[in-house]
């Protein structure tokens, strides 16, 4: 019983990652109404972000205790990504906003590319250890299972950040602008809404909340390169379309179950039969059962496409 | 039809120019293409993942292959010729071993092939040089399906069955009676030497708790490992690469696993202790030398790679120096490049005198030499003993 537990502790620290990053597809697709496949591309450029920062101010982040260092550090790199995922939008998709929806799609793969290569060139394709800004203790009076401290803080800033976010959605102008232009762009437009403005806003923040998740992700896996937000940009994706694509609460579920999911697989492999190693495929075949079953997803809303 | 006016417009003249340049260009191209082939020059080729996954493996036989080259042309070359290395990076990906082999071979009309260190995509290089009857050595790979491809492929490592046994030796002379497995189950390394040891271990009274596996590239391994609590084992047998095995280290130290971790010659690497810190320490792994073996010839190589890379050599690098040793030591036997003379001459390799010991090819094309037993002390691989086949 302990052991099934600690498996279900295990999936939701890592489900709660994905749902960080499934937000910021969410979001965008919500607004925009396409999936910026670079996502998990900005989740990549965040840790590294993060190994930079903690790099170059090394010595004055020693001096701080470690949770305003980590705050320091999250704060710093969200907004850089942020930054990042604006220019991005201005860059990419801004000129295609007219086009098809197609055209912008097939340009967020190549953007993809382009992040992944040009990392690749200024980073170096080899994996970097990330520094361990949380300290490595385990959090102890819980019998048998074991919590690490960095576990307990990933939890925390994930959960922090999403009712951050539902707060800026739902009680800000700027997310009334945001409902507003996922509802109907021209109306919102027309109502006074500047739209470029708020497609710009809704690009940094989710940006900043994959550089959020990157820096989390690193410290629980303390290895990062250039490649590393590929499958979980994909799984973030699939996190996204479960819970219903466009639906943030919608996104933070799916992301929990799938954590979950391929955490039991992987942990109860010779139980169910399936080798450990098939726990990445475990979120495609859900993807394709999803989009068979119940294409709205988890708690997606029917949607009709207007004739 | 375009008038004569305009066929002189700055614009089309720019565009006849380019053109031109582009055919000059082409036509060079081919000639240079053509000189490889008969020039003053031996082209060998080296495939190494010089970038991705395993990336230290590439970097570190490749900077033994050229040291080994760069000497032999020192010393004035063979059969009056001068060596020529052209190194491809396969980038650590399944599939483009293949595909930059072909490449060497076809266009750049290599004699013979050096590489690749892991054993996946050795095998995929191996019937692709069997076939065009261009000798390939493998520095490292470990597999022994590598060298069945047939007898144009060769390595100066020993292989799995003999790596796997000392494993699981050694862990029976420890009094580990215990040991779960983890796996990876993309590389057919990793999933030969588990087998292997497996086998022996099962064999020798031993039980196996546990069998879990992953693949390259994953980062989360809780599940398996929580799974493998359970069974308390003395020991786990890891037998992936470094990149993962760093993560396993950390990650069973966290959910607070104090048994070792033991594994092969995948583990050599700087980066394994760089990920892993303190979680690493105290494990086990088997190797094909180690450089704080005092003999001599071990110590000089050590002193010649630092001078020109500044760190100490690794046992990739040792081998990658070995394996071009011993296909020069070949040519100059075999007096000519020519595909099966010099596969004969290869063949033909006893008691050859390398850095990771001394190498006779058996007539299954593997090196017969000892294995070392390494552990991890204050972040530093240091030697525990050594075991012959």
């Amino acid at each position: 019983m302990s052991q099934f537990i600690q498996q279900l502790l295990n999936g939701l620290f890592l489900g709660s990652i994905y749902a960080l990053i499934a937000l910021g597809y969410t979001m965008v697709y919500g607004v925009l109404r396409f999936i910026n496949f670079a996502h998990g591309d900005v989740f990549m450029l965040g840790a590294f972000t993060g190994l930079y920062l903690n790099k170059l101010m090394g010595p004055i982040l020693a001096a701080l205790p470690w949770p305003v260092a980590i705050l320091i550090v999250l704060v710093l790199s969200m907004a850089i990504c942020a930054a990042l995922g604006i220019l991005i939008e201005w860059l990419a998709y801004r000129p295609l906003r007219d086009k098809p929806r197609l055209n912008v799609l097939i340009t967020a793969i190549g953007v993809s590319l382009l992040i992944e290569y040009t990392g690749q060139l200024v980073f170096g394709a080899t994996q970097q250890p990330f520094p361990a800004i949380i300290p490595k203790v385990n959090v102890g009076g819980l019998g048998g299972l074991t919590v690490t401290m960095t576990q307990v803080i990933v939890s925390v800033t994930a959960v922090a950040l999403m009712i951050g976010l539902r707060f800026i959605v739902m009680k800000t102008k700027m997310g009334m602008a945001m409902r507003a232009l996922s509802l109907n762009p021209t109306a919102s437009s027309l109502m006074g809404v500047n739209n470029s403005v708020v497609i710009s806003f809704t690009f940094g923040l989710g940006s900043a909340l994959a550089a959020a998740g990157g820096i989390l992700y690193a410290s629980l896996y303390p290895s990062i390169e250039p490649f590393m937000g590929i499958l979980p940009g994909l799984k973030a994706f699939v996190a996204a379309v479960l819970g219903g694509i466009g639906n943030i609460p919608g996104a933070a579920l799916g992301g929990l179950i799938i954590g979950v999911t391929e955490t039991l697989v992987a942990g109860y492999s010779d139980v169910l039969g399936i080798p450990s190693g098939y726990r990445d495929g475990v979120a495609f075949v859900i993807l394709i059962l999803i989009l068979l079953f119940k294409p709205s997803g988890l708690l997606g809303k029917v949607e009709r496409e207007k004739v | 039809m375009p008038t004569l006016a305009a066929m002189f417009s700055p614009r089309s003249f720019a565009s006849l120019t380019a053109l031109a340049g582009a055919l000059v260009i082409s036509f060079t191209g081919c000639k240079k293409e053509g000189s490889n082939a008969n020039a003053d020059e031996i082209v060998i080729g080296e495939v190494a993942a010089m970038t991705g996954g395993t990336a230290t493996f590439g970097t570190s036989s490749h900077a033994g292959t050229q040291m080994a080259i760069d000497e032999i042309n020192a010393a004035g070359g063979l059969l009056g010729k001068k060596l020529k290395l052209i190194t491809e990076d396969d980038q650590s990906k399944q599939g483009e071993a293949g595909t930059v082999a072909k490449k060497l071979i076809s266009r750049e009309k290599i004699v013979a092939l050096l590489g690749e260190v892991a054993s996946g995509r050795s095998l995929e290089m191996a019937p692709i040089c069997q076939k065009a009857g261009i000798p390939m050595i493998s520095p490292a790979s470990t597999n022994p399906k590598v060298t069945e491809t047939g007898d144009f492929i060769f390595r100066v490592c020993f292989i799995d069955p003999f790596q796997g046994t000392v494993m699981a030796k050694f862990a029976m002379s420890r009094g580990w009676k215990k040991v779960a497995i983890l796996t990876d189950t993309k590389q057919d390394y990793s999933v030969g030497l588990a087998q292997f040891f497996k086998e022996y271990f099962a064999k020798n009274g031993g039980t196996i708790t546990g069998e879990q596996s992953y693949g390259s590239g994953d980062k989360d391994f809780k599940a398996q490992l929580t799974a493998i609590k359970a069974g308390a084992p003395d020991a786990i047998f890891a037998s992936g690469y470094y990149n993962e095995t760093g993560l396993i280290a950390a990650q069973a130290r966290e959910l607070g696993i104090t048994a070792p971790l033991l594994g092969g010659d995948g583990w050599d690497s700087p980066s394994l202790v760089e990920v892993a810190g303190k979680a690493i320490e105290g494990s086990f792994f088997s190797n094909h030398f180690s450089n704080e073996d005092q003999s001599p010839k071990i110590q000089e190589f050590v002193k010649k790679f630092q001078a020109k890379h500044g760190k100490t050599p690794d046992a990739m690098a040792a081998l990658g120096y070995d394996s071009a040793m011993i296909l020069a030591d070949a040519m100059k036997r075999a007096g000519t490049t020519e595909g099966k003379a010099l596969r004969d001459a290869i063949a033909a390799t006893k008691d050859f005198d390398g850095i990771t010991g001394k190498i006779t090819l058996d007539e299954k094309r593997n090196a017969n030499k000892s294995a070392v037993v390494l552990t991890i002390k204050d972040g530093k691989f240091s030697f525990v003993e050594s075991l012959a086949p």
